[in-house]
């Protein structure tokens, strides 16, 4: 049984609602069920077979095609099986995503990918957004489990009110990363931007490279870490460079903060 | 039955259920980690009254262990699950948080969990951390040392405590010789360990008491200086008498324990003083698990 496959016949003239294509709405669906599916693109309702070509049946393994950025909450709510996004996708990528789902894009992907999401592993090829692992506008609970890895970079506030999880950066990341984290891990092996780790309640920030910090962090000392040895550990399994023994370290400069908050965050850079 | 001279007699080791679980202790090198592991596993003989049975099972190499250091694995047995988190929580927090370099790891899969550092935590006075890596909990305590690295909780998991034998020999000095060489290979079996001061107790006990506060007492059928005057199991050559006992994770443990303990001491032969193997039997009073020292050696 072969993928159920998406193929994107042209670009939308607006942007497209892709949640209904999720592996447990379509499960025991026929294929001219699932054509017959209506998805929202602007103010108009589309079947799904007028936008993309539909081949394949297993809906435990779905491939979305020439997929392009108009393509928004692909992988909305994901419970199980696996999902990839063949070129760019839109917005919020893997939203709410649960258990111990996977999705991949190859590509790009917007603003707010991993929003909310609760579980699984979300892989990105290529660059992310702003507001990477974030919370919806309004809400204060951002992503709380699971693993997000970036090839490439991301944009700003990844990690905005993060929760739980662990977000893996191969390349840089723009300002405000780890803004308002309340918990759980980010680790940057690029650059990062200005004002890092802003108002983070507790949280692990971890860098390859030094950053500018903020004067509401304070230098607590050079260690060696006994947990980092578990955290490279549990990326052994990863298609990354976070999973290179070459890359792993437990020694580190600790920065507390951000003090203006509580203060119980960290910024731990490599020595 | 008679192996290289010694006779085993046609009897067998009563034991009991108990709940166990094992831990995993690390530190910055070997020396340190046996360290910490001896003071937690320190008056830990007997049920009857240090609240729970522990012991070394093994050392573990850095390969062997969570964090990549070197470590010890340790059991601890108790008659419940209660006692056993009471005991385990306690005894983490005075021997192994206090131990330096130190870090505590669950050493066991099981469905029902108790607290290893969930409540250990709060000596962290808010400082502490939590990391969840992998589905596995770690707690971050920040000590005068650095930190203290600890899972939140380990596996409790069914055992069965006292699994035993008798060494019955000409001298004292010849029962312990033997029973030297029978730990010293019981101690590379996974599963049990031998919770006595190096492994052998020399007062073994019956069930009850004539005072009515001791729930046990001399096994008077056993001591060779009450040979005249009690109902005696020793013949008059045997002047000394040592017990092993066994606790373990399963049964098939305790029972290839017995049984290399029981080869090791037989292998010494009877030219050395070794006279009799014999085993604690309660009548049935005691447990439901029953050790056959024939059968095991067959």
């Amino acid at each position: 049984m072969s993928a159920l496959t998406f193929t994107l016949k042209k670009i939308p003239q607006q942007r497209v609602d892709m949640s209904p294509l999720v592996c447990q709405l379509l499960k025991d669906k026929t294929v001219a069920e699932i054509a017959a599916i209506t998805l929202h693109s602007g103010k108009a309702k589309l079947r799904v077979d007028t936008l993309f070509d539909i081949t394949g049946s297993d809906t435990e393994n779905i491939v979305i095609a020439n997929s392009m950025n108009k393509l928004d909450y692909i992988g909305k709510g994901l419970q199980a099986g696996n999902l990839t996004v063949e070129g760019n996708a839109g917005h919020y990528v893997a939203m709410q995503m649960q258990a111990e789902a996977n999705i991949t894009v190859t590509g790009n992907v917007e603003m707010f990918a991993a929003c909310e999401m609760q579980a699984g592993l979300l892989t990105i090829q290529g660059d992310a957004g702003d507001f990477l692992g974030g919370a919806l506008i309004g809400n204060k609970k951002g992503m709380r489990g699971g693993t997000v890895l970036i090839k490439g970079n991301v944009g700003a506030r990844a990690g905005d009110h993060m929760r739980r999880g662990i977000i893996l950066v191969e390349g840089n990341a723009g300002d405000y990363c780890g803004s308002r984290m309340t918990a759980g891990t980010i680790a940057i092996m690029g650059t990062t931007g200005k004002y890092i780790g802003y108002a983070m309640r507790r949280g692990t920030i971890l860098l390859w490279k030094k950053p500018k910090l903020m004067a509401t962090f304070n230098d607590c000392g050079s260690h060696t870490l006994a947990f980092l040895a578990l955290l490279f550990n549990s990326f052994a399994n990863l298609d990354s460079k976070f999973s290179d023994s070459d890359n792993s370290f437990n020694s580190i400069q600790r920065y507390a903060g951000d003090l203006a908050e509580i203060g119980r965050g960290e910024i731990l850079v490599k020595l | 039955m008679i192996i290289n001279g010694v006779s085993i007699d046609d009897t067998f080791a009563e034991a009991f259920p108990m709940k166990a679980t094992r831990i995993i202790i690390t530190a910055h090198n070997p020396k340190w980690a046996m360290i910490s592991a001896q003071a937690m596993t320190g008056f830990a003989t007997s049920v009857i009254a240090c609240g729970c049975e522990a012991g070394i099972e093994r050392i573990l190499t850095p390969n062997e262990t969570p964090d990549g250091r070197d470590g010890v694995s340790v059991l601890i047995f108790a008659m419940g699950g209660k006692g056993l988190a009471k005991q385990l929580e306690t005894r983490a927090g005075q021997c192994v948080l206090t131990s330096p370099t130190s870090a505590l790891f669950a050493g066991i899969e099981g469905e029902k969990q108790i607290p290893l550092g969930k409540n250990l935590r709060y000596f962290g006075d808010g400082f502490q951390t939590s990391k969840l890596i992998a589905g596995k909990r770690y707690w971050r305590i920040p000590v005068m040392d650095g930190e203290f690295l600890t899972e939140a909780t380990t596996a409790q998991v069914g055992a069965i405590g006292g699994g035993n034998f008798l060494v019955l020999a000409e001298s004292q000095a010849q029962a312990l010789t033997a029973c030297e060489a029978a730990i010293e290979v019981m101690r590379t079996i996974t599963g049990v360990i031998m919770p006595f001061p190096g492994g052998v107790v020399r007062s073994g006990s019956k069930v009850g008491s004539k005072y009515k506060a001791l729930m046990a007492s001399t096994n008077d059928a056993f001591c060779p200086t009450l040979k005249g005057i009690t109902n005696t199991q020793l013949s008059p050559e045997i002047e000394s008498v040592m017990e092993i006992v066994i606790d373990g994770l399963t049964k098939t443990a305790i029972d290839e324990a017995m049984r290399v303990g029981i080869q090791a001491v037989c292998d010494l032969g009877a030219d050395t003083g070794i006279q009799r193997i014999s085993a604690g039997n309660y009548g049935g009073k005691l447990g439901p698990h029953h050790f056959h020292l024939r059968e095991i050696m067959q």
